[in-house]
């Protein structure tokens, strides 16, 4: 085993929980156990998870790693692997390879303000660092949360936003696209930069953590600029296509920065480095 | 290890190949099907083709082959059994009649291979590889090695170097490495004692075309250059030159069922094809051909240099060979030089 980099752990799906439609999250075990005992991550970290027959995919670890014993990934359906993953059921067995990629540097962050930014499927990524983070509460000043989707059913971890809705130590903000709301809606109606703008949050010792589509990202960074924000104080997590996950394969380089190994998590500040292609 | 050399006859090189095979030596050497040259395991010595400049497909397969096992499963009621692929299956291999610009190939993949993450299914494969080099006495247009920091007399990759001495003539043979030394320990008397054998005026003449230090530091400040769409405007995207290419390394991952039962696989791809960087979402960063052609000559004459220290590029010559829309890798390079940015 130690010689087939490839060669994935194997996973029991211990939990199947629907969050939105299409999107499932799996809380996953290792089957073996000595798998489990020599395994570990940060926040940030990808892997490579497959259904046998079909293939690989790759998303991050959606929990946090502050809870020992499992994994959890939070995926849509929407290609040939998380169309198979989807049909899989509760005590199926799952592949799993990881590891991979760089993590978010929560220990830098102590004493400082975290202002989370998601949009739509970018909650899961950043899901794993909010509660990592609360985790350690004590270790943070204000946390604060903004996610939006396009429409309620679109919103993500349900019973985890009114968890952190009704904790008195997250400031949590919740909105969705105009014409996305329900008669018994009672968050924000609007898109993600445009609320961000209007909660006009302070970007005195604050560290922003954004993630969510393209277009969402490209409206929410001048948005940050204004408020005051330094591009070394705003991270985000960039998802190239990727086969291996370490360096070989070839596919998720943007110039000569590997997402896999320089990334995934990436400071603004270095994105302006990078030439645009992602 | 100093380089020893030694004087093989003509003669004796069907000697040494039958020596070999009594030993139970596996051979893959250049021999022709459907007009292309390439290394297959060889039976007879009368089969291997010489006097080739340059054989169809580089002898890279042979240490990174096309389709590769990772592992088997099989699922069953009581739950899924993995199987890998067993390392100590992989066949000790003589690589036989290997051009010099692919034997120093073999060290960009390994460079690839073992950026940090140590591939052991490649390492394993290559470590059981002996790699029979053979001097260039020939060369065509495409060549140009010499412009990539080699030439036609290279040592570097091989384990033994030949190089025949004029037409029909005997071969000088140098013995470079420690498995370089083993084959000879099992054929002594076909290693003859030589005096100093001047080899250069035996070698192809292959002009120096440009400066590949120079190249990689125009690439610094060419990323969005126009060059890239007028070069690429013909690339049909259809991969060849990623195929028959000894360096290049990039591959993907599938897997290949029969009912409960099947295997994942690494094969090779390009990144010349539209696919290979596309998002599930429709969104794809390199999303028309001059971005992949951009990124094709970026990761060999920039990155790979920048983060491996190796250059991805031999100057074998082959893709400009085997392109269908006659691209050519050489005239890219020089006019990339020429270019005012």
């Amino acid at each position: 085993m130690m010689d087939n980099l490839y060669m994935p752990y194997l996973m029991r799906i211990e939990r199947i929980t629907y969050e939105a439609p299409g999107v499932k999250t799996f809380m996953l075990r290792f089957v073996n156990e000595a798998d489990q005992a020599k395994f570990s991550y940060k926040a940030g970290q990808f892997g490579e998870y497959s259904v046998y027959g079909v293939g690989e995919s790759t998303f991050c670890i959606a929990s946090p790693p502050t809870r020992k014993g499992y994994i959890e990934c939070t995926f849509r359906q929407t290609g040939k692997v998380t169309n198979a993953l989807s049909g899989c059921e509760e005590g199926s067995i799952i592949g799993f390879r990881g590891p991979y990629g760089n993590i978010f540097p929560i220990d830098e962050w102590k004493g400082k303000n975290l202002l989370f930014i998601a949009g739509g499927i970018a909650l899961p990524p950043m899901r794993c660092v909010i509660w990592n983070a609360l985790d350690m509460r004590e270790n943070f000043k204000d946390v604060t949360i903004i996610y939006g989707a396009r429409t309620v059913k679109d919103l993500v971890y349900k019973d985890e936003l009114k968890d952190w809705e009704l904790r008195k130590d997250v400031k949590l903000i919740t909105t969705v696209d105009p014409g996305g709301e329900s008669p018994d809606w009672h968050g924000e109606i609007g898109f993600v930069p445009t609320v961000v703008e209007k909660i006009a949050p302070s970007s005195k010792d604050t560290i922003a953590i954004v993630c969510g589509p393209p277009v969402m990202i490209k409206y929410t960074f001048p948005v940050l600029a204004k408020l005051g924000f330094a591009d070394e104080n705003i991270y985000t997590t960039l998802e190239n296509r990727m086969k291996c996950g370490f360096g070989k394969c070839g596919r998720c380089n943007v110039g000569r920065v590997y997402v896999c190994k320089d990334g995934p998590v990436f400071t603004l500040a270095q994105l302006k480095e990078l030439p645009d292609e992602y | 290890m100093n380089i020893d050399k030694r004087l093989v006859r003509k003669d004796s090189l069907e000697k040494l190949f039958d020596i070999l095979k009594q030993n139970s030596k596996k051979i893959f050497a250049p021999s022709t099907k459907n007009g292309k040259i390439s290394f297959r395991d060889a039976e007879k010595f009368s089969g291997i083709v010489t006097g080739y400049v340059q054989t169809s497909q580089s002898s890279k397969e042979v240490a990174f082959p096309r389709t590769e096992k990772i592992f088997d499963y099989s699922k069953s009621k009581d739950g899924m059994s993995v199987k890998g692929i067993d390392l100590k299956d992989i066949p000790e291999v003589i690589l036989w009649g290997v051009r010099p610009c692919d034997a120093t190939g073999i060290g960009e993949l390994s460079s690839v291979f073992n950026w940090d993450y140590k591939d052991e299914i490649y390492n394993n494969r290559l470590s059981k590889i002996t790699v029979f080099g053979f001097s260039c006495n020939n060369s065509d247009e495409y060549c140009f090695c010499t412009s990539v920091g080699g030439n036609p007399g290279n040592t570097e990759g091989s384990d033994i170097l030949f190089t025949q001495t004029g037409e029909n003539s005997d071969y000088l043979a140098e013995i470079i490495t420690e498995k370089g030394l083993a084959i000879v320990s099992l054929a002594p008397d076909l290693f003859e004692i030589t005096n100093n054998i001047e080899k250069n005026k035996f070698l192809a003449k292959v002009p120096v075309r440009f400066n590949h230090e120079e190249i990689k530091e125009k690439l610094d400040k060419f990323f969005e250059s126009k060059e890239w769409i007028e070069q690429s405007l013909r690339c049909i995207g259809c991969g060849a030159c990623a195929y028959v290419c000894p360096t290049c390394a990039c591959f993907d991952i599938q897997d290949e069922a029969h009912g409960r039962k099947g295997s994942r696989v690494r094969c090779w791809d390009s990144c010349g094809f539209s696919h290979f960087t596309l998002h599930t979402s429709g969104h794809n960063p390199r999303d028309v051909q001059s971005q992949r052609w951009r990124q094709r000559i970026m990761h060999k004459f920039s990155y790979m240099p920048e983060r491996l220290s190796v250059y991805g590029c031999t100057g074998c010559g082959r893709c400009s060979r085997a392109c269908p829309v006659d691209m050519n890798i050489l005239e890219h390079l020089i006019s990339i030089q020429e270019v005012t940015v």
